[in-house]
């Protein structure tokens, strides 16, 4: 069967061949003749008008797009060879054009996207505002002597008020930074080190659920000769405020808590703390990077003195963060970043205007569309909640009333995590942060909430997002029923449970 | 300017081909999710403001549709530029392969190797 297809193709690269050679000598005979002619009528006078010689411009365009659109997303098994009667495909591989005639796929195989914790699609709306800046408006914004410097100074402006009025504040008090890690770098670093130099202020306090950046960022500063106090968190993974206050000692400079957390999606009383820390002088700094776009903020009413922001998880591009750092009362900053003075001096750099521009535009999308986008996200997620906890021995990790819906964290007992995930390869999942998804270990986060190993180890985030559909979720919940079904059927700890042992009372014999 | 004689105090019409020409933009970008949140953000934007009467309000809004679809327009073809396969979701919920002619028709197992 396999030798057909080659030798057909042989056969056919030799008519093709045959056929060029006599089309070559055609047309050698009809160039002779066109000379011929043109000497039979040679004149002096041109006969055309001036408008056939101009190109219009407008036209050409369109029927080169037009020819180009033709042509373009094509795919060999599409595409079919002039005089073979082959498709490109069969040409290329032979099997493949076989195979491809036997079965076709139906479906496509890219898997469907829910980690929107991780980051978001970049959304178009915010694309086609950056496109300018990537391509003809390349100014240094900080260029004060000519137009192009300019026009993307005035972008970025208005990209910073866009994102100030989401959050509240004054466009004055937003820096731009390379990302919500950064930030958070900026914040903590920073304060501790401009407040703690007379050696008084030289306590942090931050809580053990925190993003990896601040926790490494608060073991920077113990090794600087800081205290740092982790704060425990209880089961349902919010603070307890009483404990909070217990923990501020004259000397604390600094109490940085995460508005919503990116494995478990709480969202922590940010409004209490703010009100606490104004109270006792203290700076409050909060990643919200998970929250900003998604939730109403207002950094006024929450009493919040420094802000970190990201912008791919707004939808808009990945590259870009800010950090809101309070005028009144005044927050000052060490500024890891030095050199030319740039944003108030607290991070030096020319600023990339199509990222802050992106961010700005999404930003926009998010303060407009908040209340739709959440509607819908809140739809979906209850969806996906209620089907995931019908099954049995299903639990939801973090607190069911202070949860931002777009994040949905399951454990499935007897099920492994990582067997699970693999199982689900057509679903873009993750059993925790991006960060530490390369690792194995058990999720810090869920260890803080007190669930065991095991319960840690079984555990899946799902992100919903802007773009999420309906017929998306459908599918996970379809799949992930079978899956875990199958998975656990294989399981002999399953087989127990359903026998009634609770696994507790076994004795593992040791080796 | 035909056009605008035509459509000019006939704000009903101007809305629904508004309303159409979005819709069948959308459908051109080649990525599901951003075709489905077209189509969707679409209609439940047109939904919301069913009701209006305030003429210029409505005239704003016309002003605001007609940019996203000059944004449409740019948007799809960068989309159709850079196409990706496509998703298990889409083309049914089945998750099977199809014979082309009435062929082998077989469960296609997603992620299980």
């Amino acid at each position: 069967m396999s030798t057909i297809a080659p030798s057909f193709a042989r056969q056919a690269l030799r008519v093709a061949s045959r056929g060029s050679s006599a089309s070559a000598f055609s047309r050698g005979a009809s160039r002779a003749a066109l000379t011929q002619c043109i000497n039979s009528r040679r004149s002096y006078v041109s006969e055309t008008k001036s408008a056939n010689a101009t190109v219009n411009l407008e036209t050409t365009i369109k029927a080169d797009q037009k020819a180009f659109l033709q042509e373009t997303g094509k795919r060999p098994e599409d595409v079919k060879m002039p005089t073979t009667g082959l498709d490109a495909d069969a040409m290329m591989s032979p099997t493949a054009g076989i195979l491809h005639h036997a079965t076709v796929m139906d479906q496509g195989s890219r898997p469907i996207y829910l980690d929107m914790q991780a980051t978001t699609p970049l959304d178009p709306r915010v694309l086609d505002a950056m496109l300018p800046y990537m391509t003809g408006l390349y100014g240094n914004p900080h260029s004060r002597t000519h137009a192009y410097g300019w026009e993307s100074e005035k972008a970025v402006e208005q990209a910073r008020a866009h994102l100030a009025e989401l959050i509240g504040a004054d466009p004055k008090e937003i820096i731009f930074t390379s990302g919500a890690t950064e930030s958070n770098n900026m914040s903590i670093k920073g304060v501790a080190r401009f407040y703690g130099r007379g050696g008084k202020k030289n306590h942090i306090i931050t809580s053990q659920t925190e993003h990896k950046c601040v926790l490494d960022s608060c073991r920077h500063m113990q090794e600087e000769g800081f205290k740092v106090t982790y704060l425990p968190v209880q089961s349902n993974g919010l603070i307890d405020l009483k404990q909070l206050e217990e923990a501020i000692r004259p000397e604390t400079c600094l109490v940085s808590i995460m508005t919503v957390n990116n494995e478990i999606g709480v969202v922590q009383p940010i409004e209490e703390i703010g009100r606490l820390c104004r109270s006792k002088k203290i700076f409050f700094h909060t990643d919200a990077a998970q929250a900003v776009g998604k939730i109403p903020i207002d950094v006024n009413k929450m009493n919040v003195d420094l802000m970190s922001i990201s912008g791919h998880k707004i939808y808009g591009p990945k590259g870009i963060g800010a950090c809101y750092v309070r005028r009144r009362p005044r927050v000052r900053l060490d500024p890891i970043i030095t050199g030319g003075g740039q944003e108030r001096g607290l991070r030096s750099g020319t600023l990339a205007p199509h990222l802050a521009v992106g961010i700005g535009e999404a930003a926009r999308i998010c303060k407009e569309d908040m209340e739709y986008d959440s509607k819908r996200i809140t739809s979906l997620s209850n969806r996906l909640l209620d089907g995931l906890l019908s099954m049995e021995h299903t639990t939801l990790n973090g607190d069911r009333e202070r949860h931002y819906p777009g994040c949905v964290n399951v454990s499935f007992a007897y099920v492994e995590g990582e067997s699970l995930l693999m199982a689900l390869k057509d679903i873009a999942l993750s059993s925790g942060s991006a960060c530490t998804s390369a690792s194995l270990e058990p999720s810090y986060v869920l260890r803080a909430l007190g669930s065991s190993d095991e319960s840690a180890h079984s555990s899946i985030r799902f992100g919903i997002g802007r773009f999420t559909t309906d017929a998306e979720i459908d599918y996970v919940l379809k799949a992930v029923s079978e899956r875990v079904t199958f998975l656990r059927e294989l399981s002999p700890l399953w087989e127990l449970v359903q026998e009634g042992i609770d696994l507790n009372t076994i004795e593992w014999s040791q080796h | 300017m035909s056009l605008t004689k035509a459509t000019k105090g006939d704000t009903p019409y101007q809305v629904r081909s508004l309303y159409r020409s979005l819709l069948r933009q959308g459908r051109q970008f080649a990525a599901y999710n951003f075709r489905e949140y077209a189509k969707r953000r679409t209609r439940d934007a047109f939904r919301e403001h069913q009701h209006e009467t305030d003429e210029r309000r409505i005239q704003e809004l016309v002003q605001r549709g007609i940019k996203e679809l000059q944004m449409l327009k740019r948007q799809t073809v960068i989309s159709q530029f850079y196409q990706l396969d496509r998703l298990v979701v889409e083309g049914g919920s089945a998750g099977k392969e199809k014979g082309k002619h009435g062929g082998i028709v077989r469960q296609k197992e997603q992620g299980w190797d």
